[in-house]
């Protein structure tokens, strides 16, 4: 196992700083570990997620005519716009890792920027539609301030509930910038290859979630109410 | 398909033979045929949303979402070619969030029934059954 993994440094070749850890029998068993550490975080971030579509659901079955109402005020085709960029960035992710999977560096490196670009790109949008909504006064709880609504406490509520989630989200879309950043640097520094690219991976399957959170929101906010 | 076999089969030959992490590599049309039908069903979710089905809008908006979400689980995430573990990981997930969901959903939507009732039939602690007053 050891002499197989020198043969690999002194062919000074693919991820020459990568061993396996005396704790793991094989990389294989390394690998879908560290796999099962992530999906485990994937499942905390799906129960927090969870009771906030928990609030969603009390809310909107209390005040549902207040949510339909409120919710025409949510731009669908930039909300659709948003959920193809995240889409396309899913695609651009899920490729980049098949990029790391077969040592192919500059792709990755393209493939990443690519991602980043999409990620920045939504909360651009993000951003224009918040600020739009600050000055139509669409604000949460008390600090809602339009005029015009035939249950604007009601519609109160539902600005929370859309500035808690969406927003909870948008941070969790700058986390993964983040992340996304961080693998980049480290596939600038010839890090990854088909032998090592665990932390892609990784990074890949929380930035899906982070797009599957939006393929609920999206319909949820936008388009039903 | 053809080729993802051919694939699988010379990835898993190599991952016998050392003790190397050997990636298991789609073909790139999985990928791209995943990206074609989520941007589909995107636009089919917000065509459906203009037409008026009552509350079916929400289930069909929900349905459309699943859909999405389990390409992106399935095929995005490896899920259909990972551990079965993993997936398992995630539907108790997605069990225990129903669970929460749903019966705090049966307990709201059902608050302020038994008050009518026990306003028409008072009951009575001591006696909660009726059976010492038989003029009930």
């Amino acid at each position: 196992m050891s002499s197989s993994a020198e043969a690999h440094v002194a062919n000074g070749e693919k991820s020459p700083q990568f061993h396996v850890a005396h704790h793991f029998p094989t990389a294989d068993i390394q690998f879908n570990s560290g796999k099962m550490g992530i999906w485990l975080f994937l499942v905390t971030e799906i129960l927090l997620f969870g009771g906030m579509f928990c609030s969603f659901a009390i809310f909107r079955s209390w005040y549902l005519g207040g949510f339909v109402e409120a919710h025409h005020h949510l731009d669908r085709v930039m909300g659709g716009i948003n959920t193809i960029v995240l889409i396309c960035s899913s695609l651009t992710m899920a490729l980049a890792v098949r990029a790391a999977q077969t040592t192919n560096k500059k792709a990755v490196t393209v493939l990443l920027g690519l991602t980043l670009a999409f990620a920045a790109t939504f909360l651009v949008i993000k951003y224009f539609e918040y600020s739009h909504k600050f000055h139509d006064g669409l604000l949460p709880g008390i600090h809602f301030t339009a005029t015009g609504f035939q249950e604007p406490r009601e519609a109160g509520i539902f600005f929370a509930i859309y500035f808690m989630m969406t927003g909870i989200h948008g941070f969790h879309v700058l986390a993964g910038m983040g992340l996304i950043t961080w693998i980049l640097i480290r596939n600038l520094k010839g890090q990854f290859s088909s032998r090592y690219y665990a932390p892609v991976e990784g990074v890949g399957l929380y930035w899906h979630l982070v797009d599957l959170i939006w393929i609920y929101l999206f319909p949820l906010l936008y388009l039903v109410g | 398909m053809a080729t993802h076999s051919d694939t699988h089969a010379d990835v898993h030959g190599h991952a016998h033979g050392g003790a190397d992490h050997v990636p298991h590599v789609l073909p790139l049309k999985i990928y791209i045929s995943t990206w074609i039908a989520l941007m589909v069903f995107t636009v089919i979710t917000v065509a459906v949303s203009y037409v008026d089905f009552g509350d079916f809008n929400l289930w069909i908006a929900m349905l459309i979402a699943t859909c999405k979400a389990s390409l992106v689980a399935l095929l995005f995430m490896h899920l259909r070619w990972d551990e079965r573990f993993n997936s398992i990981i995630l539907v108790s997930s997605l069990i225990f969030l129903g669970i929460f969901i749903g019966f705090t959903m049966s307990d709201t939507d059902n608050r302020g029934r038994a008050e009518p009732i026990e306003h028409d039939r008072p009951l009575d602690i001591k006696d909660p059954f009726g059976l010492q007053s038989p003029q009930q």
